[in-house]
């Protein structure tokens, strides 16, 4: 009986901890304004950044060459989207407002993956910079 | 047995520890987040224990269950250790250390006497299940005041942002932690092939997780934490 009601209150607390973990990685790119070039690249031009464009960007992330400090960040933020999407396709039809509330959420996941696009493109622009510079 | 995978969570542990302890040496911050740095440096020697037990004496030797158990219970008294710095940290404006200090060396010797009595008592049939059982009620334990210390942080509105990222991941370290153990107290027939992999990859969580911060997170970067929570919006 002890055991079950551990249980039961340890996983609510570490979801509660998990989410909040995750808002506060989110939260540092959300002051973040991105750059024109990586509009371009992404084709979201003025719109917003979409909740289902998370994969696309991170696909583009993962094209372009690595920052080794971005990596944790950008999987903690991948297992929350996931989680999210879930409970998106599962709250949907019974709870909307609380679908609402997770669109948002899967925004500023895929906000974030834009911010981290932005970050290694300019990091890959540096790279090729220094390139340059090296051989002249 | 342990197979490949079992190790490089072990490597992988073992070099977040190390990074964490050289990282606060390197910044001179080793003084100020000292109880931090020293949990990171038993946690890491600790690993060097159990490898020399698995190597000497075999995974499902005794010494090593002993080991692994015993030395489970006091990394988690330093552990307490850790969150009394945080809340040290936490009400540092309010001047009230020195009950803080108090309460902290009184619930650590409490946790030490509660410890020692119920293992005395209980030296003669040392069961895995008696051990499952100690080892959930410490990580219960430590939810709690995690849980308490983030309702502070809140109540407060502290905006320092790595404090509330510390604070976060040693609350997903130590909740996951007490949930595995109570799955395994409640299935015990999960242990060898499921839930066996869960308290590795957590104790593995908790360095990198703090290792990130440290790493990643400015001493003044500023973060409103009513926005974390769900509620809040």
């Amino acid at each position: 009986m002890i055991a079950a009601a551990i249980c039961v209150a340890s996983a609510v607390i570490f979801l509660q901890f998990f989410v909040s973990y995750c808002r506060s990685i989110l939260a540092s790119s959300k002051k973040i304004v991105l750059s024109d070039r990586v509009r371009e690249v992404t084709g979201i031009a003025n719109q917003e950044v979409g909740a289902d464009d998370f994969n696309r960007l991170l696909q583009l992330v993962r094209l372009c060459p690595e920052r080794g400090d971005d990596q944790s960040e950008i999987r903690a933020v991948g297992t929350y989207y996931g989680l999210l999407a879930v409970l998106n396709r599962v709250s949907r039809p019974v709870a909307p407002r609380f679908s609402t509330w997770l669109e948002q959420e899967r925004q500023s996941c895929s906000y974030f993956a834009a911010v981290a696009l932005d970050r290694r493109i300019s990091y890959s622009r540096d790279l090729f910079t220094q390139q340059i510079t090296d051989r002249l | 047995m342990l197979g490949p995978l079992d190790y490089l969570i072990w490597l992988v542990g073992f070099l977040a520890e190390i990074g964490v302890v050289v990282y606060l040496i390197s910044r001179k911050q080793t003084i100020r987040y000292f109880p931090i740095a020293f949990y990171m440096l038993c946690d890491a020697l600790v690993t060097c224990g159990l490898y020399y037990c698995v190597h000497h004496f075999g995974f499902d030797s005794t010494t090593y269950i002993y080991f692994y158990y015993y030395t489970d219970s006091l990394l988690n008294v330093l552990m307490f250790w850790v969150i009394i710095k945080f809340y040290q940290e936490t009400f540092a404006e309010m001047g009230v250390s020195k009950y803080i200090r108090s309460a902290a060396v009184m619930l650590i010797l409490l946790t030490a006497v509660f410890s020692y009595a119920v293992v005395h008592q209980n030296r003669t049939h040392l069961t895995s299940h008696f051990v499952v059982e100690i080892g959930q009620n410490f990580y219960f334990v430590g939810v709690v005041l995690t849980y308490l210390l983030w309702g502070a942080i809140l109540k407060l509105r502290d905006t320092r942002t790595r404090l509330i990222q510390l604070v976060l991941a040693l609350g997903i370290y130590f909740s996951a932690d007490a949930c595995t153990y109570a799955l395994r107290n409640l299935f015990p027939g999960l242990e060898p092939n499921f839930l066996r992999w869960f308290p590795p990859l957590v104790g593995v969580w908790l360095p990198l997780a703090w290792a990130y911060t440290f790493a990643h997170v400015q001493d003044d970067a500023r973060l409103e934490p009513a926005r974390l929570m769900v509620r809040a919006r």
